[in-house]
């Protein structure tokens, strides 16, 4: 079982992200360069958050150029576990594999804060670890994080369970006050139809250990662990 | 028009045909007369247009410390590092197991005055740099802010763009900004104070020095193509902000968080080839101070030619390359025939690596535009050898007047809660929240107390350790006396330490001064740092760097002397860290105290309570007993790293009435206290006597923390229980406060967002 992380220019998750698979989860990972093409020995990817391109034009606009997006496709294609976290899950709708995009925040402000993320369903192989309805305690840190996406699309996630994370309150009911950047339906995550590649905007690598105020990250990632062991 | 528009003279002359430059030249770059013909001399010949630019920066006060470098020798390590090795290694502070942290802060002030968020924007560029020059990865920002009133519109256009700017640039470079301060306060409406601190980690045999060894090694420029921007951005820092000012908003420097980024990842990289002789960032006069700080620093010269530096704009003369303020790049010095190594790891980050010229023997800077020798000066001149003046200093009348004012014939306030709830809603008490959520703040996922606390808490992956790092001055306290005023921030600042459960180890400064031309301003300014050396003596916290900005003022006003103080604390068990807020139901309540509980009335001088409730800034700062307030420290940091607390907040602005309610808060949990003091009430409840620290234990604890305090001889005094949905607070048997957690929750988090709302 091999993970990789991608790193763009601007990427700033990345160590984060790379930490959290080596030293929580304890398995394999490695980095991936964006000029990088062969992705064959991995079995998951993670495309980690931060500012790729300095996020200049529009976020993720300029990184799904990069010669890794197609290769990520590819991989994809394949039935690779591909899993964006904030500015990965902006990349990924960028490059259209995943649907939707992510707009400016509501108040317009970026906003860092612990916010609740009610688990939709645990079929996926991103919350496979979670009980259904679980709500989990991970920080979101992002300026552009408001998911939108038409209403035949957001017929179609809701039909399919395509959405993964709602943000809730603590008792994991879906109110407004709730919604930090007024997403859709609030929507925090999602997953494509097949079911291999997901974005959420909350940070599950920055919810890790119990040091970092929340260990509730962990689910997240111990599922893609489970989903792999499993595949 | 600049300068170079209404003047007719050769801007690309050489050196060998020069004449006197018109004064008016000069003096509106800030240069004195005497200063000149000391240029003249230095120079045995009248300077080229170019070196009377470079001259003139650098021996501003902002690069050169003309005016505060006398004082500053009372900084021990300072005075020992001019002495002796140089300033360069005295900003390391070793933590053990062979890593070091190394801190700076510095203003930039007066660009966030007339452009708020490019200024504060590069203000946390610039301090960056300042840290992985020196090869250590920035693993935290902070930011100490003050502002005029919030009522005022432009105040809050000043503040909102200032936090965006801040967040803007340090949520790009990944550095997480962790915490600081944010005041309001009248004196600084026109001049906002912005000190961006950074934090940096790194193997101390891994430190990189700003020399430039090595006859014949070749000078390297990395990062960013230089512009325009910023000429004389040294300069517009030491001079008065008027209404010109707005003028100068072409000085303001422009900021690209993505370029910074993509150069610390670069010149880490590059340092690791070990093929780096020296390094130095660029900040303030740009190409001139790196090359004649790095030369003079090595004993050594330099040449370099400005036709080869990468610009981002056509026809830039020699003087507008060797003045730009231009961002994110940085000088290296490589290792003779390495140079293609180290270009590759810039170029693997897409930045730009050109070699400008090479390291010299002679002691001189030469700069070459093409065949042309535009400037030829000594090193030395020019980085240590700027005139240093003694100023004259006088106690304003101001300081006796307010003193003489007797605070205890002050009326009692009818509604003990309502003035809580109004304290609590101040701007300078009320939660930050506003500010810091809009900083990435947990980015590196090291944060292990979030802004909000005493200070903020860093785990050092690999180690058990954590660091705590703070930044602290109540300006008030300071304008009342500059030297208790300074001492109090050292000693708050160590006591925020403290309560996170750190050992106090360093100390980085921003001092913030207005003209030190006016004796009145130099008087503040010495009696400031008088104060900060010696309680940084006492604490054992030497004062590892800093920064100096004077002429903060504006027509209107001058700003309190503001010596911001940023410590760096070391806890030496991560899991033994400690938070402000109350834990458990049950819990007892108790003060740890230097002194008596309650100050008195004497306490209420340069109060938040004075200025909220009566209108006034008057009377002395509360009185500090260093010796009292060293055992304090210590008592409670033997209480944290016994396991005896649940939580400790540091009692300052508001009193013990605004710390418990803190408490409170921040557990999300009541509390009932009695507390018994002589004098008056409002004194008791919002006095801000030192030395004094909220704890919450479990109460089979109690004994064993009484007999600690006896130890250091430090009053313990129980005042209650944490638990319930309410705060209430009895003083002498009368019932003074009975609020709803709620309510002053609300108070306090509510106040900053209601101003900032549309």
């Amino acid at each position: 079982m091999k993970f990789g992380v991608i790193q763009f220019p601007g990427s700033n998750c990345d160590s984060d992200t790379y930490y959290a698979v080596r030293d929580v989860l304890r398995q394999p990972v490695e980095y991936i360069w964006h000029q990088d093409t062969d992705l064959r020995k991995f079995d998951c990817i993670l495309v980690p958050g931060g500012f790729s391109y300095g996020d200049y034009l529009r976020t993720g606009a300029v990184a799904r150029f990069s010669p890794v997006m197609g290769a990520l496709e590819g991989f994809a294609d394949r039935g690779g576990l591909v899993l964006g976290i904030c500015n990965g899950f902006q990349i990924l709708c960028e490059a259209h594999l995943l649907p939707g995009a992510l707009t400016a925040n509501v108040g317009l402000k970026f906003i860092c804060r612990h916010v609740n993320l009610r688990v939709e369903h645990n079929r996926s192989a991103f919350a496979n670890e979670c009980r259904e309805g679980q709500v989990l305690r991970i920080p979101i840190a992002h300026g552009e994080g408001n998911y939108y996406c038409d209403p035949e699309t957001l017929a179609r996630l809701e039909a399919n369970g395509q959405i993964l994370f709602r943000y809730c309150d603590e008792q994991g009911s879906l109110t407004d006050e709730a919604n930090p950047n007024g997403s859709l339906a609030n929507i925090a995550g999602i997953v494509n139809e097949r079911g291999n590649v997901a974005g959420m905007m909350p940070h599950p690598e920055r919810a890790s250990e119990s040091v970092l105020g929340s260990e509730d990250g962990q689910f997240v990632l111990k599922s893609l662990v489970s989903a792999l062991v499993k595949a | 028009m600049s300068i170079i528009e209404k003047t007719a003279i050769d801007v690309r002359g050489t050196i060998h045909d020069t004449a006197p430059i018109d004064p008016e030249i000069y003096r509106e770059m800030g240069m004195n007369d005497a200063e000149y013909r000391e240029v003249v001399k230095v120079l045995g010949r009248h300077p080229t247009y170019t070196e009377v630019g470079m001259y003139a920066v650098m021996w501003s006060e902002h690069c050169g410390y003309k005016y505060s470098r006398p004082v500053l020798r009372l900084f021990k390590k300072y005075r020992e590092a001019l002495d002796g090795a140089g300033l360069e290694n005295a900003g390391i502070i070793d933590i053990g197991g062979g890593l070091g942290i190394v801190m700076k802060m510095e203003s930039h002030n007066h660009p966030s005055a007339v452009e708020p968020f490019q200024g504060a924007a590069t203000g946390v560029g610039g301090i960056l740099r300042d840290i992985f020059t020196m090869g250590a990865r920035p693993i935290a920002s902070l930011n100490s802010l003050r502002f005029g009133s919030l009522d005022d519109p432009h105040v809050r256009y000043l503040f909102e763009h200032v936090v965006a700017g801040i967040g803007f640039y340090g949520n790009c470079v990944g550095v997480p900004t962790v915490g600081g301060e944010v005041y309001f306060e009248d004196c600084y409406a026109g001049n906002p104070l912005v000190n961006a601190m950074s934090v940096g980690l790194l193997k101390t045999e891994d430190v990189a020095y700003a020399r430039a060894d090595g006859v014949g090694n070749p000078v390297m420029l990395v990062g960013s193509g230089t512009g325009r921007d910023g000429i004389h951005g040294a300069t517009f820092a030491s001079v008065e902000l008027g209404p010109e000012s707005e003028s100068r908003r072409p000085n303001v420097q422009m900021g690209d968080p993505f370029q910074e980024k993509l150069l610390i990842e670069a010149t880490l990289e590059a340092l690791a080839t070990g093929h780096i002789v020296g390094i130095q960032d660029m900040g303030a006069a740009g190409i001139t101070c790196s090359t004649c700080e790095t030369a003079a620093k090595a004993g050594s010269g330099m040449e370099i030619d400005v036709l080869k530096v990468p610009k981002r704009e056509a026809d830039m003369t020699p003087y507008e390359v060797m003045l730009s303020e231009s961002q994110e790049r940085m000088l290296c010095i490589i290792e003779k025939g390495r140079e293609e190594k180290v270009a590759a790891v810039f170029r693997k980050w897409s930045l730009n690596a050109v070699v400008i010229g090479r390291v010299t023997d002679d002691g001189f800077v030469h700069v070459f535009e093409g065949e042309n020798l535009v400037a030829r000066i000594p090193a030395k001149s020019l980085a240590d050898e700027c005139p240093t003046y003694a100023l004259e200093t006088e106690e304003p009348e101001y300081v006796r007047a307010a003193h003489s004012v007797d605070l205890s014939a002050l009326p009692e306030p009818a509604d003990y809660e309502e003035v809580l709830l109004k304290l609590l809603a101040s701007p300078s008490i009320a939660s930050k929240e506003w500010v810091y959520d809009q900083y990435d703040h947990m980015v590196q996922t090291n944060t292990s107390v979030l802004p909000g606390s005493d200070a903020a808490v860093l785990r050092i992956r690999g180690t058990k350790k954590a660091i705590a790092i703070t930044t602290d001055c109540n300006g008030r306290y300071c304008y009342l006396d500059p030297f208790v005023g300074a001492q109090i921030a050292v000693a708050e600042a160590a006591r925020n330490l403290v309560c996170s459960g750190a050992r106090p180890m360093g100390v980085t400064d921003c001092l913030n001064f207005a003209n030190p031309e006016k004796p009145q301003a130099f008087w503040q300014f010495r009696r400031a740092v008088e104060g900060m050396a010696e309680a940084c003596e006492f604490f054992n916290t030497p004062v590892v760097s800093g920064n100096v900005s004077f002429y903060n003022e504006t027509p209107q006003t001058a700003i309190y002397p503001t010596p911001v103080v940023g410590m760096l604390g070391l806890i030496d068990d991560c899991d033994r860290r400690c938070e402000q807020g109350f834990k458990a139901e049950g819990d007892i309540v108790a003060v740890l105290s230097g002194g008596p509980l309650s100050g008195g009335a004497a306490s209420l001088g340069g109060s938040e309570y004075l200025r909220a409730v009566h209108g006034m800034v008057a009377g002395a700062p509360p009185r500090l007993d260093m010796a009292a307030e060293k055992r304090l420290q210590d008592c409670v940091l033997g209480a944290i790293g016994a396991g005896l607390l649940a939580s400790a907040h540091d009692c300052s602005e508001g009193g013990l009435a605004v710390a418990i309610a803190e408490s409170c808060i921040a557990g999300g949990t009541g509390a009932e206290v009695e507390l018994m003091a002589p004098g008056p009430y409002s004194a008791t409840l919002f006095g801000e006597a030192q030395s004094r620290i909220i704890v919450s234990a479990p109460v089979e604890n109690v004994d064993q923390l009484r007999k600690l305090a006896a130890e250091h001889n430090i009053t313990f005094t129980a005042i209650g229980n944490v638990g319930g949905s309410k705060l209430r607070i009895g003083l002498n048997g009368a019932k003074l406060i009975d609020s709803d957690l709620e309510t002053i929750a609300r108070a306090w988090r509510g106040a900053i967002p209601a101003y900032m709302v549309g």
